[in-house]
């Protein structure tokens, strides 16, 4: 626990209501920080936890209840007021201007000047310098954001709202992003905080993060203030069923099932990088039906590159994959697609995985549209289009179940329903998920880990890339090890130790 | 060869002259797109300035009178931009074409009110000065015609405009202001959250576009001409957007863009004088072939402000 000053209240929001329309986003929620104190809001997608902490950068204004800041009542009417009193808040979609410096970003808004209204950048470079350093938040201030890691930008975050001063703040979801030991970074950096008496509102879905960094946990579900527990009284299940309303298990149900014939052999596969330098280099891997190989590995090992040669995104440089005896390496996606059954659940769902602007059934749609199932013709066929949406929203529960929706209109998880609706829709013999579950709630993982699950237990063939190990341990049937570029080493799933496969993903041999 | 030498100087004063009103407006439309508003009105807005500046120049028989009159003109058809992209959201392009009708409509309605139903002014009694025979009496500086002469002894919105190349640059690149206008051009909610008024800075970059702009009309109609009239600006405000673009977004870039523009220009007048056997429609045609063919081929990509011609909507974004 961190010395938390129990007689002083940094931050209270009481009876907090936050309507859009007729939507109620915040329910009469409350919530009390005390100074020095590490306190996590815990929701699933769309609970309300971002809307709430708007309110109190006072980006949005409350349509009922208070906030008082230091025991002293605020009426927090635009991020200027927050700013002033010592709220910062490191955003979930970070809020910098790309093509600036690092100083130019941190001091936006709150600039020294010299003679002629100049700024001194000069001055702000020392002192930021100097703030890093106290911190432990190392980065260039010289440096332009667009060249900086995603773990450094938001060290930069944090590094704006320090430089105004910053007595409580706020992290949206900010492991979201980070490699595990970015966040084991962060984890150092908000005890540094916390010593010097600062606040910290963290919204995470991770509940091991909570248990690891947090004081306190106050659960919102759908706007409403469910309980605020502390961390150390509960466990992770207690978390996530409070969180959900509903039991939930880690474990992933799944009986034994023999292994089928093989469907994908990858012989000597080596893929470049856009640098042209051999991020796969010479992998060697065997893929059977009715079963879910995970691939586990510290991300930049290859992952991403051996994913996009076996979906004919990025060509091969040499070596094979063969789908039932058949290369298939360097051919077009749509004819990987097609005529080799292979389905694609990819890495960056916002990127590749959806058309934002399209609506549900159009997203539905995006691999088939040309088939005689959806067009006559010239013209799309929006009677079938329509209908496939109703009845694929039905069956994998993707919300709000309004096909006309756009897909930048839903939650990150139901983005990622309707991805692998689409997916599993095209009765593929191979499924590739890169990442499935990427930034989603417990409840969407667990609905993720079941659709797997499910495809194996059809005798489809599943090969499962994830990062975090505990992922890759609980869901795979077989797991195989890649290091920079080649499979290091495959273990049965059963008798897998997470040691071993840490060392081994480390480069060490087990 | 000191033929060769004054045609030199032929040619880069005329280059200068034919140049500076397209300065002035692309230096508007870097202001203007470095904030994140796209404004396709600059030749509306350079119109209604060419017209408003030769009225009051004509009727306060002061040129000076004459280009504040233009500028604030500008100002107020830049004032209507910006109610309607950045209080009312409205689509920038579709705002850009109303001032591109508002402001000729404006200037030939108000024209023939004041001329007699003409569709162009008077001639003005005094064109814009020439500093350096303000200053060192004609002639006593640089012996007159000389190339010395015909290079710099030019009107006063020839150094005005230069001045103001620098001004912005210094302004954009180095100043408190400047910074916020291009952060809310690159990323308006990053500047929302830090307190800056997206919707202030906005409305001031585009109103100093239309200042700009108006300026930009006048160095046309009481410096290069004498006075307004309906076809005087054709599509340079088109040309400046054009140049603002190619010269990347920056003042420095803009002004070589325009200088090529009025480089190819002088040349024109230049060869026309001499009777080339060149037609005369084919000649007038030189400018703009020259500047499409020079700057595609010179011109590498260009990234445009991250938030150019996005809608920013406070209560969207949280
Ligand atoms: N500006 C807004 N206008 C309308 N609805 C909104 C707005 N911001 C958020 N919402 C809705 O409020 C709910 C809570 O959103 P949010 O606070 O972002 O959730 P969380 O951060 O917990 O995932 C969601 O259903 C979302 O669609
Ligand atoms: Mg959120």
């Amino acid at each position: 626990m961190n010395s938390i000053d129990f007689s002083h209240k940094a931050v209270e929001m009481v009876d907090v209501v936050k309507k859009f329309g007729d939507f109620t986003a915040n329910d009469r929620i409350n919530l009390t920080v005390h100074k020095g104190e590490v306190h996590a809001l815990l929701g699933e997608n769309g609970a309300g936890k971002t809307t709430l902490m708007n309110v109190l950068y006072g980006l949005y204004q409350p349509t009922e209840g208070a906030v008082r800041i230091n025991g002293k009542p605020l009426s927090v009417k635009d991020p200027n007021v927050a700013i002033k009193n010592g709220i910062g808040m490191v955003h979930q979609h970070f809020m910098l201007v790309e093509p600036f410096t690092v100083t130019q970003n941190i001091i936006l808004g709150n600039e020294t000047t010299k003679m002629l209204g100049m700024i001194d950048i000069k001055k702000a470079e020392s002192e930021i310098a100097a703030l890093s350093e106290r911190y432990g938040l190392a980065v260039d201030p010289k440096a332009v954001i667009q060249d900086l890691s995603v773990g450094a930008q938001q060290r930069v975050e944090i590094l704006k709202t320090l430089y105004r001063g910053a007595q409580i703040l706020i992290l949206d979801e900010p492991t979201a992003v980070l490699t595990p030991q970015e966040i084991q970074e962060l984890v150092g950096i908000i005890h540094n905080l916390t010593r010097e008496g600062k606040s910290i509102i963290i919204i995470t879905h991770k509940l091991k993060e909570i248990k690891q960094v947090a004081d306190f946990c106050t659960i919102i579900r759908r706007g409403k203030h469910i309980d605020t527990v502390e961390v150390d009284q509960v466990t992770e299940e207690d978390l996530a069923s409070k969180m959900v309303g509903r039991e939930v298990s880690f474990k992933v149900e799944k009986d034994p099932q023999p292994q089928g014939d093989r469907i994908l052999e990858i012989r000597d596969l080596v893929v470049e990088d856009s640098r042209g330098i051999p991020a796969v280099n010479g992998l060697n891997l065997d893929l059977y039906k009715g079963e879910i190989l995970g691939i586990a590995g510290v991300d930049g090992n290859g992952q991403t590159e051996l994913i996009e040669a076996l979906t004919g995104l990025r060509p091969a440089k040499s070596g094979q994959a063969l789908v039932r005896e058949k290369e298939i390496t360097n051919l077009t996606p749509g004819k990987i697609i097609q005529q080799h059954g292979i389905s694609h659940i990819p890495e960056d769902r916002q990127k590749r995985g959806l058309i934002f602007e399209f609506d549900i059934a159009e997203n539905l749609i995006l691999e088939n549209y040309a088939t005689e199932a959806f067009s006559k013709g010239f013209t799309l066929d929006f009677k079938r289009i329509y209908r496939n949406a109703d009845q694929l929203i039905e069956k994998f529960d993707i919300r709000p179940q309004n096909s006309k929706l756009a897909a930048k209109a839903l939650s990150g998880g139901n983005q990622q329903k309707m991805i692998i609706a689409r997916e599993v829709a095209n009765d593929p013999d191979i499924l590739i998920a890169a990442q499935p579950t990427r930034g989603l709630d417990v409840g969407a993982i667990e609905y993720v880990h079941k659709a797997l699950v499910d495809q194996r237990n059809q005798g489809k063939a599943v090969l499962l890339i994830s990062f975090e190990l505990d992922e890759v341990i609980n869901v795979s049937d077989r797991i195989a090890v890649i290091y920079e570029g080649k499979i290091v080493g495959i273990i049965d799933a059963h008798d897998a130790d997470e040691k071993e496969i840490g060392l081994m993903m480390a480069g060490g041999t087990a | 060869m000191e033929t060769l030498i004054k045609d030199i100087g032929f040619i880069i004063g005329t280059t200068l002259m034919y140049s500076t009103p397209l300065i002035f407006t692309s230096l508007g439309g870097v202001i203007t797109e470095r904030s994140g508003v796209v404004n396709i009105g600059l030749e509306g807005m350079m119109y209604f300035g060419a017209f408003a500046g030769a009225a009051a120049a004509y009727f306060y028989q002061d040129p000076w009178i004459g280009l504040a009159f233009a500028g604030v003109g500008g100002m107020i058809l830049g004032l209507i931009h910006a109610i309607a992209c950045v209080s009312f959201s409205a689509e920038q392009i579709v705002s850009g074409i109303a001032i591109n009708f508002l402001g000729p409509g404006a200037a030939l309605f108000i024209s023939r009110m004041l001329f007699d139903g003409a569709t162009q002014t008077l001639t003005i009694p005094n064109k814009m000065p020439l500093p350096l025979d303000f200053l060192f009496g004609e002639g006593n500086l640089f012996p007159s015609s000389g190339f010395m002469d015909l290079v710099f002894n030019r009107f006063a919105t020839v150094y005005i405009a230069f001045f103001l190349v620098f001004l912005v640059w210094f302004v954009l690149y180095r100043t408190k202001v400047g910074m916020r206008v291009r952060a809310v051009g690159e990323n308006p909610e990053a500047a929302m959250t830090l307190g800056i008024s997206v919707t202030r800075i906005r409305y001031g970059a585009v109103m100093m576009s239309g200042l700009f702009a108006g300026l930009g009309g006048a160095a046309m109609s009481i410096a290069v001409v004498s006075r307004f009239s309906n076809t005087l600006i054709s599509g340079h405000g088109f040309i400046a957007l054009a140049a603002m673009i190619f010269g990347k977004w920056k003042p420095q870039g803009a002004l070589l863009a325009c200088l090529l523009f009025g480089g190819a220009k002088g040349l024109e007048i230049f060869l026309g004088s001499k009777g080339v056997p060149i037609p005369g429609d084919i000649l007038a045609m030189l400018p703009y072939i020259l500047t499409i063919v020079i700057l595609v081929g010179l011109v590498g990509q260009t990234t445009p402000p991250g938030a150019i011609g996005k809608i920013f909507d406070k209560s969207e974004h949280s």
